[in-house]
């Protein structure tokens, strides 16, 4: 079973609804023997950094996630589960799990497109994915595919190895990075068509192992 | 770099998709289940659902509709229409959708947005805007006035004025629906878009007037929206998204090319 970590962090069942679709059982939870003994697990989470970790903490799955990964089971982390697993974030100086090096930035402002038009923030919509590192999760993304992205704040891991692919907003952002058996998405693939769906379903077959 | 967004609405009364003329005529053309679905499949960046029914006993009927579409759409789901309290963002965030928008509650009760973006998160609050042009004055300087009950009640609120209030309330994004330009397919009212857009930091999509492509490529291009809805023209079929989409492309606005 794939276990969808519950801790009141947004939309998890649309999560839910897509793994449903692509056949792969699974169930929203905040159980820890549940999601230690689930075979993997995907981390959402929509909002505030401040408000995520003290909800994950006060379920003590903080630590049950940490857990679940030094035994080298697959763990996904989808939009604001791509940005609590680094080791602070500029959100109101939150520290957060530190489960990848490095932190999570706010989009400098005033923000410019290479054609010098003023861009928005938050980062809303589709926008595309450069894969800069070969991984099993991501096979298949072809260059034109697009990802569902609303955001204000980006991961920015400590080292470029744990940097998967990249956005181009203004900037050039980490969109999926990861280490070792834990990869974190900031786009919504659930939301983002059949490529998102594509790298879900390649998630629930992944080993957890790094090419 | 961001695409624009196409995005069909469709207008759903007592578990049917309607479509109406400023309002008023209403005809039915299909069942909105199949025809999210294959949106969807046509390319869709999101869909948005617009519950125009009458009464609230009835309202449980679209909870289903959306329950139904949540299952069968992997893009972004909205739902408008009704909105009032921050029970009934619940209900429908519930039954599957991302975005709520509240229209004419947040001109009476400013409130709902605040609390329901601390609630839900500003991603989740689309603000409804319906616009009139008006003879510009001391409290409407813009020349465009809220309205509300389809257009028939002015409110006395500027409508730029209204769209930034909303936006530090924690709107997360605009749906700017011109009242003059809806259901003619005549354009989109393309000075309030840009009016809107530029003044704003959240995205605004325009609605209301889309008749041809070339309307399409304006609102998107002069008119500075972020996304485009869209309605009669591909309910009876005028074009398919997959068409207006390789003509923007073709065009050189960045639109989403796979899915």
């Amino acid at each position: 079973m794939i276990a969808i970590i519950d801790y009141k962090a947004g939309n998890l069942k649309s999560v839910e609804r897509a793994l449903n679709r692509l056949g792969f059982p699974c169930g929203i939870t905040h159980d820890k023997k549940e999601i230690l003994s689930s075979e993997r697990i995907v981390f959402p989470g929509v909002g505030a950094a401040g408000k995520a970790i003290d909800d994950l903490r006060h379920l003590g799955l903080d630590l049950v996630l940490r857990q679940a990964i030094e035994a080298g089971k697959p763990v996904l982390g989808i939009c604001l589960g791509a940005q609590i697993i680094l080791d602070k974030s500029e959100e109101n100086n939150t520290p957060c799990l530190g489960l990848i090096r490095g932190e999570v930035k706010l989009f400098p402002s005033p923000l410019v497109s290479a054609e010098g038009e003023r861009l928005k923030i938050p980062h809303m919509g589709w926008n595309g994915l450069n894969v800069i590192r070969r991984h099993p999760v991501l096979e298949g993304v072809m260059p034109s595919d697009e990802f569902y992205f609303v955001h204000s704040y980006y991961p920015m891991p400590a080292s470029d190895q744990f940097v998967i692919g990249t956005t181009e907003y203004g900037i050039g952002i980490p969109s999926v990075i990861g280490n070792r058996n834990l990869i974190a998405t900031q786009f919504h693939l659930e939301k983002s068509g059949v490529p998102g769906l594509r790298i879900l379903k390649n998630f629930c077959d992944w080993d957890g192992q790094t090419c | 770099m961001l695409s624009k967004r196409i995005i069909p609405c469709l207008d759903v009364r007592e578990g049917r998709t309607t479509k109406g003329i400023k309002f008023k005529q209403n005809v039915d053309i299909g069942d909105p289940v199949e025809m999210g679905r294959l949106y969807y499949e046509e390319g869709a960046d999101e869909i948005v659902f617009y519950d125009i029914t009458a009464s609230n006993e009835r309202r449980d009927i679209m909870i289903d509709v959306v329950s139904r579409v949540a299952g069968e759409i992997f893009i972004p789901f909205s739902v408008g229409g009704g909105i009032r309290t921050l029970e009934d963002m619940r209900r429908v965030l519930l039954a599957g959708t991302e975005k709520v928008s509240v229209n004419s509650a947040a001109i009476k009760d400013p409130d709902i947005i605040s609390s329901g973006a601390e609630a839900f998160g500003s991603q989740c609050i689309v603000l409804g805007m319906d616009v009139k042009r008006v003879n510009p004055s001391a409290t409407i300087p813009t020349g465009y006035e809220m309205v509300i009950n389809g257009g028939r009640t002015y409110t006395g609120i500027d409508a730029l004025k209204w769209a930034k209030k909303a936006e530090g309330l924690g709107a997360g994004e605009i749906c700017l629906n011109s009242i003059d330009a809806d259901g003619t397919q005549d354009g989109y009212e393309l000075t309030l878009t840009a009016l809107i857009s530029e003044n704003v930091n959240i995205p605004v999509i325009a609605s209301g007037g889309a008749g041809n492509i070339d309307h399409i490529h304006e609102v998107l291009t002069r008119g500075r929206a972020d996304a485009a809805l869209v309605a009669s023209i591909i309910h009876y079929e005028t074009y398919s998204i997959r068409e207006i989409k390789e003509s923007l492309h073709a065009r050189g606005v960045k639109v989403r090319m796979t899915w």
